[in-house]
């Protein structure tokens, strides 16, 4: 027999947040997260994997305390993955196989630089201009390199956690750019949702910094110029903002349905209530500058939730300190929440860990739940010089407590990407 | 089987490979007497033979030159094949359907710029500061925009632009796999009543130096000239020629393909992707296991469409697994014709099987070593891909009739 507790507004399952794992650049784990993010720490610093001279960003939120047996974006991104993992799955109280299906939000890869080099040294001599994949070609015939291959094959994360974690069928690697980990949470409820599971792992990742993945931010003017000091540079909804900061992060979060996991005793950190989604059509990096499809991902979150605008106590604000993501996310709220969004709290913990970009809609969505478990607002920091046409409660560089039982988390990305969640304390 | 209002159905059919561009020559391949002999390019990227795009006027599905300029190959077969699959479907000028339609595409990434890439490790073989010549080069070299041609989820963002689907976008990655969650996915959401219209497909362009290297990794490219699929052996390269193609299929629920008068090709009655180790008849296990969603089909009525690779051992094994589970169903391995298409191989698979059962066709031999005639149009089609290094899946799918 069905028990009402479990299902929301249209009969379909709860789905409940059971185990939360984080990495960024303040550390390893949600207990040093959250005590940096709450304290208005940043994490970003000078960049030390490559040199940065000649370059106009010097700056990032690298993850370099994680060890990697070769240092490519593919080991990083498993590496965090695993350690995000192995914390939430310990908190959800889970051990052995986890018998779910695998979300992954990981970036997209290429081979490393260095790769090519080497590759390079080992070829033949050029015989004509632009020749060199046709060189590089000749010595892998000569002598294969399966390293290579396993570095830039986009399935080769998830299937090593797979493994690890012994998830069911095949894992969805995807890709939605800045608002892949949000677009992962969302794959995972559907799942939940279909009734085709009880639980789903949701793991985002992004180790993917280098000077290439730099240099084509900065030549697209997407990122910040405010070397010095590092830690002022991502400054959301500053009147000087300048472009975000380049980062690097992983979050895992257990979602299973409220029934089985009351059923097995596990705690219940939080409920993913309601996801939203909407394409924007209007430019490949632009938003289109009425908001539309902002809004309508925003109401279509609220919608699936079963909640109004009047239920949200707090927004994780997507937040990235680009002069255009800030301006547009405001309007975007302004439309959806009206007179009452400048007594919302909203703030951007990019402000400290900077954009994690594939992994950031994940890592914001743990620091949401972890803000009403906790009744800790974490701050905005850097807000010093207010853009008056943007009138918010950023929480301004301090923490505030204050509880709050719904949260709406955004995320926007390139090629018309717009993703929202919403979660709550309670079932109900 | 019983309809349903629920039951996911392929209203769009959008298909380019090296026999032509929309349905017309790829039905004219599933239902000749005897097979027209692909065309390879055997040239141009010499040891390594690849079936080439056909002769695409772009400007049919893209219109604007503008967007035409912003993409390369890759983005621009993947947007023309969904354009036509939208086209078939009779959706491309329904503003409204388009606006809540989902789309879910299955995408590797976008071409290098080989010829910056070269003058980088030229420059470098002379110098002992690579890193700093490389942020030298890139910041000079590299065009702005190319970026945005390059990034995975760009191809769905495209595809939101020029033909304006915007319910939702999601782009899944990981080779083959990706393909067969994009379907595996839209399936589940139509059958649970989460989507009633979704697009989705993907595109490969094989003509990629860059491309190659990758599976070169492994030495899993064939070299030399053509052989027929199921006789490639490790005299001849790994096995595996690749094929630019593109592959997107509208699928719907019953209930609203139904609801706006859309002509049915066929039905998909199961989906379900795997993964894992292939040691010790793993990979045989799985395949077993996946071929249970077709158990209660006639063999002597099933068109079993194989997408196997090419590469040597994997083909060989995913064969023995077939011949067993589907003694008597007719098999066509369709990569060997078409090239393998990576990320768009599954969707690929199931756009042939769906024109193969709406026309009742008698699919010819691709490989007469192998192959044999086909006795009666299909009641019911199998579709396989078996990743080149991971992941499997098999789609079930039955005429409408």
């Amino acid at each position: 027999m069905s028990d009402n507790r479990f299902k929301d507004h249209l009969g379909r399952p709860l789905i409940a947040v059971t185990g939360m794992g984080v990495i960024t650049s303040l550390g390893q784990g949600l207990e040093d997260n959250w005590a940096a993010l709450t304290s208005g720490t940043s994490g970003i610093h000078r960049i030390t994997r490559f040199p940065t001279e000649g370059l106009s960003t010097r700056i990032s939120g690298t993850v370099d305390f994680i060890a990697v047996p070769v240092d490519n974006a593919v080991e990083r991104s498993y590496a965090f993955a695993r350690e995000t993992t192995t914390e939430a799955l310990a908190q959800a109280g889970v051990s052995g196989d986890f018998e779910g299906p695998l979300f992954l939000a990981a970036p997209p890869v290429e081979p490393e630089w260095s790769a090519r080099f080497s590759l390079a040294d080992r070829a033949p001599p050029s015989q004509t201009e632009g020749d060199a994949y046709d060189r590089f070609l000749a010595a892998m015939r000569e002598r294969p390199d399966p390293a290579f291959l396993e570095a830039v094959q986009f399935g080769s994360i998830s299937e090593r956690l797979s493994d690890r974690f012994g998830t069911r069928g095949l894992p969805v690697t995807l890709s939605t750019a800045c608002a892949s980990g949000a677009t992962a949470i969302q794959l995972g409820v559907e799942a939940i949702r279909q009734g085709r599971t009880d639980r789903s792992l949701v793991v985002a990742t992004d180790g993917s910094v280098s000077a290439e993945a730099l240099i084509r931010f900065s030549l697209l003017s997407a990122l910040s110029t405010q070397n010095d000091p590092p830690e002022k540079a991502s400054k959301p909804f500053s009147k000087d903002r300048d472009g975000f900061v380049i980062a690097e992060g992983a979050a895992t979060l257990v979602l299973e349905s409220l029934e089985s996991a009351v059923a097995r005793g596990a705690r219940v950190l939080g409920i993913l209530k309601g996801c939203g989604e909407k394409a924007d059509h209007f430019h490949r990096t632009r938003s289109s500058p009425d908001g539309g499809p902002a809004i309508a991902t925003i109401r279509a979150a609220l919608e699936d939730a079963g909640m109004d605008e009047s239920g949200i106590g707090y927004i994780n604000a997507h937040g990235t300190s680009t002069p255009e993501n800030d301006k547009m996310e405001y309007g975007s709220m302004l439309a959806v929440f009206g007179e009452r969004l400048k007594d919302i709290p909203v703030s951007s913990n990019k402000s400290m860990i900077g954009h994690t970009l594939t992994a950031a809609g994940a890592v914001e969505a743990v620091f949401s739940i972890q803000t009403m478990l906790t009744g800790t607002l974490p701050p905005t920091i850097n807000y010093v010089n207010p853009d008056p046409a943007i009138v918010l409660d950023v929480v301004p560089d301090t923490k505030r407590d204050q509880q709050v039982h719904a949260v709406l988390s955004n995320s926007f990305g390139f090629g018309g990407q717009n993703a929202s969640l919403v979660m709550t304390l309670e079932p109900a | 089987m019983s309809k349903s209002a629920n039951d996911v159905v392929i209203t769009g059919v959008g298909i380019v490979t090296c026999y032509g561009v929309g349905k017309e020559p790829h039905v004219a391949l599933l239902s000749a007497a005897e097979a027209a002999p692909p065309r390879v390019d055997t040239e141009r990227f010499r040891p390594y033979p690849v079936h080439p795009m056909p002769e695409i006027d772009w400007s049919q599905q893209i219109a604007k030159r503008g967007d035409q300029r912003q993409m390369e190959n890759w983005q621009r077969l993947g947007v023309f094949a969904a354009g036509l699959a939208l086209d078939d479907a009779g959706l491309k000028d329904d503003a409204e359907a388009c606006a809540s339609m989902d789309m879910i595409v299955a995408a590797g990434g976008g071409e290098r710029d080989i010829k910056v890439d070269s003058l980088i490790v030229d420059e470098a073989l002379k110098r002992n500061d690579r890193e700093v010549l490389l942020n030298e080069k890139l910041t000079t070299e590299l065009r702005p925009t190319l970026f945005l041609a390059q990034l995975s989820n760009l191809l769905a963002g495209n595809i939101s632009i020029v033909h304006k689907v915007t319910g939702s976008s999601r782009t899944f990655m990981g080779e083959e796999a990706a393909g067969i969650s994009a379907v595996e996915t839209a399936f589940h959401r139509i059958k649970s009543g989460q989507s009633t219209h979704s697009l989705v497909g993907g595109a490969f362009v094989a003509e990629r130096a860059d491309i190659i290297l990758l599976v070169e990794g492994i030495r899993a490219h064939a070299t030399g000239a053509w052989h027929p699929l199921w006789q490639r052996s490790a005299d001849n390269g790994g096995g595996m020629i690749m094929g630019s193609v593109g592959a997107f299929l509208v699928l719907e629920s019953r209930a609203h393909a139904e609801g706006r008068g859309a002509h049915v090709y066929a039905t998909v009655d199961a989906v379900e992707g795997d993964r894992g180790s292939r040691d010790e008849g793993k990979l045989e296990q799985r395949l077993d296991r996946l071929a249970g969603l077709a158990a209660n089909a006639d063999p002597s009525e099933t068109l079993v469409l194989s997408g196997a690779s090419g590469l040597a051992d994997p083909s060989a094994r995913e064969r023995n697994v077939l011949r067993q589970k589907f003694a008597g169903a007719t098999l066509r391995g369709y990569g060997g014709v078409t090239g393998h298409a990576m990320e768009a191989q599954f969707p690929l698979g199931l756009a042939l099987a769906a024109l193969a059962l709406d026309g009742g066709l008698r699919v010819p031999s691709f490989d007469s070593s192998i192959e044999q005639p086909m006795a009666v149009p299909a009641k019911r089609a199998v579709v396989t891909t078996v990743g080149y290094t991971r992941g499997e899946g098999l789609a079930v799918l039955s005429p409408e009739a």
